[in-house]
């Protein structure tokens, strides 16, 4: 298998190579060694975003920029423009194109598709470490086919590392504004029936003996974005029960357009809106995946999953991973007792707590 | 919380028509009065659990024994820092209880301090101490079985005279009326010294478990603790061997044509085979057949070897599905791998050595406590209060013999300290031999408290009287009876349509028609696949377990033994509804789910 400095497959990351390829890209590495399922797919590294600026000579772009000046939001927006309108403009590296058509017609041919339909997302390579997560921060392009508008949408997203949002998410962080490297990931398009995001904990009170899934028809877009109330799905880590189900109203889905890029959104009716949008056993199925992920990785994640109804292509997938910042860093009270002789401990339970056991 | 959350005031409710006079039934301390109109702040819930029924004047014996116990186990002897012990009061018959707080910091602070040496004593020692216990518990059955009532004879024997007794017939039935009484008080201490600190242990497990996982059911932590292979179960398992017995004796015919439990026996005592089955079932009745159908506190519960007409339709039922090769067995094995699994499961959740090594200590101690909890109820519940109610009969044979009633049942229609002035009348009249005023006074007395007891019987009891307290300190009142200030809550906000909450005491989620059982006698009606809704259940109600796909109670917490017997038989439970035989009827499709403590009327 070809190993170039500008793109190497997800199956060959991990941990590791986050500096080369970003967080995202090393962590859907992560995902595979660890056995889950992810659409298969290849990482530009952050090499092929240097490269792309020395020989469009951008790298200028960036000179007079202070990480303080980016404090003012107008200062921002015009870096940020100055950033898109530049990119969009320049052309890719000749050898850097030939090597990206490559490796997207190779994916193609996986699945026997000429120009398949692929994702295309960002990967900073300073993101989606244990206590910064860059949730949201960086874009993502669904539904891109053809290779002229995969060319386009490598240059968005490494543009996107430039959103006024996220230069002000660096600036707040302390990182770097002039090294901003990325990487970029392309992944075949799962067109899934349901999708949505999982934690490994309860994000309500960090119980960490508890999976929690939310999930909602078509892309998981709906659910990242915040735009409908998902379902909510408790499944128990330790015996893999259901412990709860919470099904919302979920009046639409995402799904892709036709050719382009663009998200459809696709008004749901009623029964179809008000029903689970997962089978228990794809709930315990995801829970299962995701205990295993846990596991191996040794601390709490949060997981972008989507679940398809293409038997011959896998069913569930997992489309992002990152470590749960909120509950694991936190002060967290240890569940000890009060003294070292279990008996004094029963004492000192009836003295602290009499009140408060029964929650019912 | 807001503290004006109420239930009706004791003194609001009415007595049922006919039943006028019911308060001479009971003692005066036992009554809501003027005088402590104060009780009426307190919350005061109805003990349906332990006195599912109005209870006769006699029976409220097991109250007092089991209240007095409480109290002196809680409050006197163990200390529990949070808890003094358990109130009472009879209302139109029903048994509505109290706990009973300690608010002081100080004193729960120096309760804490002898409650960790005196409890701490038992902890330390728990397996062996309870070994000793089993002992003593046997003892007293022995020792209540040995009391004799003697007949009066007209003439003492000589033997008392030239061996210079000193005393007679009069003096033994006394004594022996004496020795009864002492016994039941004396028994339901043994048994809360027990229980009481059990519970206390349990409870701090809990709270572990609630501070570690803040999300955890009370059914995990349960699951974690379960006493597996408790004596409750030997009395059903004894029948599931007789059941196969019967088959191997070729008299399985015997069990399945109609007719009673008498009838049956009857049939076995002509057939040589039979014979043989007979003498299996006497070797296992002692002590494994005194189960009774309800939990012992009610002299009207009988011991399957008092009527064995209940007991002998299971023994029917075990045949048919052995003949149909069904598995009758528990599989204690998968339940131990279950909880072993569990356990540490949760375990390797916990992010600190510190952590795994406390939740280590914790769970030891209380899956040995734990496994006494479950364990004792054989002995005193069942073992020793079938023996009681019986040796009460034997008493109540003296009197019929001296004509003040008509039936030996009649003596439970008397207070036991009416019981001893009865007895004095019929001891001074034979003695002096004069007429006793007795076969004048207490046949019409007691057709009158029949009366009483009858409309009382036909009273359905409000689930709770008085005013929602902020705080409920008693381990045993929440483990064990499932109530908490949110719970009671639950209990008086509006009905919820088609759903009923409870607790979620065993797992699973089941479908059915509801069969709604509001006597023991209606057991029987129980058909395969059904939801079992009653207002409470007993372990001895295990057998019926085996056919319902699921079952529901008014009253119940997860600790409670009916919840145990569930999750050993794997059935969806959700119990404590506190309404479930008022808002279901039979027949109704049911959906009950015992993950969330969720019942749906699905019709």
């Amino acid at each position: 298998m070809r190993r170039s400095p500008f793109i190497r497959e997800l199956t060959t990351l991990g941990h590791a190579d986050r500096p080369l390829v970003g967080g995202k890209a090393a962590s859907l590495g992560m995902l595979l060694a660890a056995g889950c399922p992810v659409p298969p797919g290849f990482a530009l590294t952050t090499e092929a975003y240097r490269y792309f600026l020395e020989r469009n000579g951008l790298t200028g772009l960036f000179e007079f920029v202070q990480d303080e000046g980016m404090r003012s939001d107008d200062a921002a927006a015009q870096l940020s423009r100055r950033v898109e309108e530049a990119f969009l403009a320049a052309t890719l590296p000749e050898d850097l194109a030939d090597e990206l058509a490559e490796s997207y017609l190779e994916l193609g041919k996986e699945i026997g598709q000429p120009e398949p339909v692929v994702a295309v997302r960002s990967s900073a390579a300073d993101e989606d470490s244990r206590t910064a997560s860059f949730a949201g921060q960086h874009e993502t392009y669904l539904g891109i086919q053809g290779i002229d508008s995969l060319f386009r949408a490598v240059r968005r997203c490494w543009a996107s590392a430039y959103t006024p949002r996220a230069i002000a998410y660096r600036v707040h962080r302390g990182l770097s504004l002039t090294d901003a490297a990325v990487g970029v990931v392309v992944q075949l398009l799962v067109e899934p029936r349901a999708a949505g995001v999982l934690f490994t904990l309860s994000p309500r009170t960090g119980d960490r003996s508890l999976i929690v899934i939310e999930g909602s028809w078509g892309l998981g877009q709906a659910v990242v974005g915040g735009e409908v109330t998902p379902d909510e799905y408790v499944v128990s880590k330790v015996t893999l029960e259901l412990v709860r189900k919470k099904v919302n109203p979920k009046p639409f889905r995402y799904r892709r357009g036709a050719w382009d890029g663009s998200l459809v959104r696709e008004e749901l009716p009623p029964e179809l809106a008000g029903a689970p949008c997962l089978a228990e056993s794809e709930m315990i199925e995801l829970a299962r995946r995701a205990r295993e992920l846990e596991k191996r990785l040794g601390y709490p994640l949060d997981v972008e999953w989507a679940m398809c109804d293409q038997p011959e292509r896998g069913t569930v997938f997992f489309l992002q991973c990152r470590p749960e910042t909120v509950w694991t860093t936190k002060e967290r009270p240890l569940a000890t007792l009060a003294a070292s002789n279990p008996i004094m401990a029963i004492a000192q339970t009836l003295v602290r707590s009499p009140s408060r056991p029964g929650n019912g | 919380m807001q503290s004006t959350l109420r239930f009706p005031s004791p003194f609001e409710v009415g007595t049922p028509p006919g039943a006028e006079g019911w308060e001479q039934l009971y003692p005066y301390y036992l009554l809501f009065s003027d005088d402590r109109r104060q009780e009426e702040r307190r919350l005061w819930f109805f003990n349906g659990m332990h006195f599912p029924e109005a209870m006769t004047p006699f029976d409220i014996i097991t109250a007092e024994a089991g209240y007095l116990a409480i109290g002196e186990m809680s409050s006197r002897m163990f200390c529990i820092p949070p808890a003094m012990g358990i109130d009472f009061r009879v209302l139109n018959g029903y048994v509505y209880i109290s706990p009973t707080p300690v608010t002081d910091p100080a004193q729960i602070e120096q309760r804490a301090a002898w409650f960790q040496e005196r409890a701490g004593y038992y902890y330390a020692n728990w397996r062996a101490f309870y070994e000793e216990w089993k002992q003593r518990l046997s003892a007293e059955v022995e020792r209540l079985v040995a009391i004799r009532f003697p007949e009066l004879p007209a003439v003492e024997p000589p033997d008392y005279v030239f061996q210079r007794r000193g005393y007679g017939a009069s003096m033994d039935n006394l004594a022996a009326y004496h020795d009864l009484i002492d016994s039941i008080f004396r028994v339901w201490q043994i048994h809360m010294e027990i229980v009481m600190i059990g519970f206390a242990a349990y409870f701090a497990f809990y709270d572990f478990c609630k501070k570690a996982f803040p999300e955890i059911s009370d059914q995990q932590v349960t699951r974690m603790v379960g006493a597996i292979d408790v004596s409750m179960f030997r009395p059903n398992d004894e029948l599931k061997r007789l059941a196969r017995r019967a088959l191997d004796l070729g008299i399985a015919d015997l069990f399945l044509a109609t007719g009673s439990g008498a009838a049956v026996f009857t049939r076995l005592r002509e057939n040589e085979a039979g014979q043989a089955w007979l003498r299996e079932w006497e070797a296992s009745a002692d002590p494994w057949f005194y189960m009774n159908t309800g939990d012992g506190f009610q002299h009207h519960h009988r011991a399957w070897i008092d009527d064995p007409t209940p007991v002998v339709s299971v023994l029917a039922d075990y045949i048919q599905r052995l003949q149909r090769g069904e598995n009758l067995e528990r599989d204690t094995a998968a339940l131990r791998e279950e909880r072993d699994r569990i356990t540490q499961g949760y375990r390797e959740l916990l992010a600190m050595d510190e952590e795994r090594q406390a939740f280590d200590q914790i769970l030891a101690l209380t899956r040995d406590v734990y496994y006494s909890i479950e364990d004792h109820k054989f002995y005193v519940e069942h073992w020793y209060q079938s023996r009681f109610w019986n040796k009460v009969r034997e008493l109540g044979r003296l009197f019929v013999a001296g004509g003040f009633f008509r039936d030996v049942e009649d003596i439970f229609l008397l207070h036991y300290t009416e019981v001893e002035r009865a007895l004095m009348d019929l001891l001074l009249s034979w003695s002096i031999g004069t007429t006793p005023r007795g076969p004048a006074y207490w046949p019409e007395e007691i057709a009158r408290r029949q009366r009483i007891m009858d409309r009382l019987r036909a009273w359905s009891p409000p689930p709770a009287l008085g005013v929602v307290p902020e705080v409920i300190g008693d381990p045993a009142i929440i483990m064990l009876w499932g109530i908490t200030p949110e719970r009671l809550h639950a209990w008086l906000s509006p009905e919820e349509g088609n759903v009923l909450r409870g607790f979620a005491a065993a797992p699973g989620v089941a479908e059915g028609p509801a069969r709604v059982v509001l006597s023991i006698e209606e057991l029987q009606e129980v058909r395969d696949g059904e939801i079992l809704v009653c207002s409470v259940t007993e372990p001895s109600w295990a057998p019926v377990l085996a056919r319902v796909r699921g079952m529901v109670s008014d009253i119940g917490g997860v600790m409670s033994h009916a919840a145990i017997v569930a999750r050993e038989y794997r059935v969806p439970a959700v119990l404590g509804t506190g309404v479930a035989t008022k808002r279901i009827r039979t027949g109704q499709y049911l959906r009950v789910d015992g993950e969330n403590g969720v019942v749906t009327i699905l019709d």
